[in-house]
């Protein structure tokens, strides 16, 4: 029952693996570098190490459009992206992963009148436009480095073909890990509100549910890659394999680039700590950012008849995928929930004990105990309203780190608390915070749930 | 890591026998303009030895042509630029090839030529040496400074032309002579012979022209 939950995961992650796998490591295996098999095993480990290690930040930022509260509702999510995605391809029409799930999300808010966050999802869309621009800017730069450098070194032509090899070789393998933590939130994603695991220990390791939900849409993508993405690189072909080697090296390292700086927490952290505005953590579209390193690389050529209809599409993606996928996960949810009869949602209260999104349980802590979780969430729920009704969009954060209840952790939290522009909007803010972290206190005492804000 | 380290051990092989290549074509060219001196000064022995050098240089560098190119097809080295590497090596074996063919036709056919015209075959022969000698060092920039390249090929036209002139000014001698008129056809026809070689140069360089401004795109 839970694979056939997960069905439509595994089916986004598989596709992903089979059309982006190739794409990483087409190059390096054209180029008689290395081997298909080592080459799609290594990227395959990778990719789930990626996902594994990198993923939490892209999925939280997914979660906080839209958490998912009903495992039969996360699958109708996948399901109805996957399909946008497999109609889309059938008709030539141009599709990202990425937007497909926003778009499923958003339908699951619509139909379950959940409010959407805007915050997070304005930072996504921006993603779709900024991240094929870095990718071109990137691209640009790095190509006219590599050309300056390889005319100016005097190195023999088959050395720096040499170079360009042992190159593609590495930035596949950075491309891997860097699909594997950026793209993972549009696998399972919608899972992350409903994880249907338990924690386990592995070797006096303890491994999260979100961990294993990472670990199984990592794998996914794995098997796309070992099963399928030699179509890609033998029979298919794709825009990369017809670069020239320094071309596609460039390619791959702006696309490897732009997912890895869209993904990792830490890259985010040391921007902050350097006073400069954090990058938002979100699931970009992998072949868009290939398409902006290739146009990058067009733009130093000078290459004429750069086709701008590539742009277009691309830009016309970013409407009709979500609005597709949408469409397809209201009309779904609808289907599921009167047909079949299946829980596509479930409203935060004590119904939502057994199934509903907790961040203790994302560290293992299970909230089984009614009463600490009634108090939790009345006070948290409480401070979700005040926060709806008293306090503007855009503002410092607030609304979007207690809109969502207790889905809010220490750390916005605080933050709310330290805002002075929140603390001038609502009286008595500070206070009503901290009565929220009591509360989780006191459920700490019963059930553990308090060792989040410890 | 094996991987890395046999493709870069290959590639120092591959650019060895490139350089290998490079070098049997100059020392043609050189053996070339000693093997016509000889003949001229009409020492027989000395133009034998030359010969043989010759004979021996071409076979090597036809040998490690193939070698190269079977490399570069086998690995798949260099797409964007292995065709255009493959048809320079191929030309500039035909370099190599012109200069052995020339001085065998010399000992197969002994041209009679008269002390008068021996200083105007033996400048023709200077003047395509030096042709090939440009080719070779254009072609040698090509591999590490394409930048470079246009340095030498402009030399390659200077010598190609001063070779023509000369061998221009060799045949209007040559039919200038109280001889027969197939002793004359025969002098003119090795005029054209020592001045294939600077022609075969020519056609590298032209060759290398193209290629070294698709390489700087």
């Amino acid at each position: 029952m839970l694979l056939l939950l997960l069905s439509g995961s595994m089916l986004l992650g598989w596709s992903l693996g089979a059309n982006h796998g190739g794409n990483l490591f087409g190059p390096a295996v054209g180029a008689r570098m290395i081997r298909f098999t080592t080459a799609a095993t290594t990227c395959s480990v990778l990719v789930v190490m990626g996902a594994v290690l990198g993923g939490a930040g892209t999925t939280a930022t997914l979660g906080s459009v839209g958490t998912v509260t009903a495992t039969g509702g996360a699958c109708v999510v996948a399901l109805a992206a996957a399909a946008t995605i497999t109609l889309m391809s059938r008709f030539g029409l141009p599709i990202s992963t990425s937007q497909a799930v926003v778009g499923a999300i958003v339908g699951w808010n619509a139909f379950t009148h959940t409010p959407t966050g805007f915050t997070s999802l304005s930072a996504i869309i921006a993603s779709w436009v900024i991240a094929p621009c870095i990718a071109a800017a990137v691209a640009a730069a790095g190509y006219a480095a590599v050309r300056a450098a390889s005319q100016h070194s005097r190195l023999h032509l088959l050395t720096i073909d040499a170079m360009t090899r042992a190159g593609l070789v590495v930035v596949s393998a950075f491309g891997a890990y860097s699909l594997g933590a950026n793209n993972i939130a549009n696998v399972v994603g919608m899972f992350a509100g409903v994880v249907p695991f338990h924690p386990i220990t592995i070797a006096g390791v303890q491994v999260s549910p979100s961990h294993q939900l990472f670990f199984l849409g990592g794998c996914a993508i794995a098997v796309g890659i070992l099963t399928y993405s030699h179509r890609v690189v033998h029979t298919v072909g794709s825009d990369l394999l017809k670069l020239s080697p320094v071309a596609a090296l460039v390619v791959l390292f702006a696309h490897g680039l732009v997912l890895f700086v869209f993904s990792s927490q830490e890259f985010s952290r040391v921007l902050r700590g350097l006073g400069l505005p954090g990058i938002p953590l979100v699931p970009i579209s992998s072949s868009q950012a290939v398409t902006g390193a290739v146009l990058g690389i067009g733009l130093v050529k000078r290459a004429r008849g750069l086709r701008l209809g590539v742009m277009r599409d691309i830009a016309a993606g970013w409407v009709t995928a979500p609005v597709l996928a949408g469409l397809a996960c209201f009309v779904g949810l609808f289907v599921a929930q009167n047909v079949f009869e299946l829980e596509v949602s479930v409203h935060s209260g004590l119904n939502g004990v057994g199934s509903c999104r907790h961040p203790a349980r994302d560290f293992g802590i299970p909230i089984t105990t009614p009463e600490s979780y009634r108090l939790f969430c009345a006070e948290s729920e409480s401070l979700g309203d005040l926060a709806h009704s008293s306090l503007p969009r855009g503002d410092t954060g607030i609304h979007s780190a207690v809109c969502g209840s207790f889905t809010a952790r220490a750390a916005p939290w605080e933050a709310a608390i330290r805002s002075p522009q929140n603390s001038k909007v609502v009286p008595g803010l500070k206070t009503r915070v901290r009565r929220v972290l009591a509360a989780a206190t006191v459920a700490a005492k019963t059930d553990g749930a308090g060792s989040l804000f410890g | 890591m094996a991987s890395a380290s046999m493709l870069f051990g290959r590639t120092r092989q591959l650019v060895a026998q490139i350089d290998v290549f490079l070098d049997a074509v100059s020392q043609g060219a050189v053996v070339f303009r000693q093997g016509v001196g000889d003949y001229l000064s009409r020492n027989p022995s000395e133009f034998q030895c030359r010969l043989n050098a010759i004979d021996e240089l071409e076979s090597r560098a036809d040998t490690i042509r193939r070698e190269v190119e079977n490399q570069l097809y086998s690995y798949s080295l260099i797409p964007e630029n292995r065709g255009d590497v493959l048809a320079l090596l191929e030309t500039l074996d035909d370099v190599i090839d012109t200069a052995k063919r020339t001085l065998c036709e010399f000992a197969v056919e002994t041209p009679d030529i008269p002390e008068d015209l021996a200083s105007g075959y033996l400048a023709l022969a200077d003047a395509s040496v030096q042709a090939v000698e440009a080719v070779v060092l254009a072609a040698r920039a090509f591999f590490r400074d394409v930048r470079s390249v246009k340095d030498h090929l402009h030399k390659v036209k200077f010598w190609e032309r001063e070779a023509d002139r000369i061998g221009e000014r060799v045949k209007r001698q040559a039919f200038g002579l109280s001889v027969d008129l197939s002793r004359k056809i025969h002098l003119r026809y090795f005029a054209l012979h020592v001045g294939n070689l600077s022609d075969a140069a020519e056609r590298v360089a032209d060759r290398l022209a193209i290629y070294s401004i698709k390489r700087s795109l």
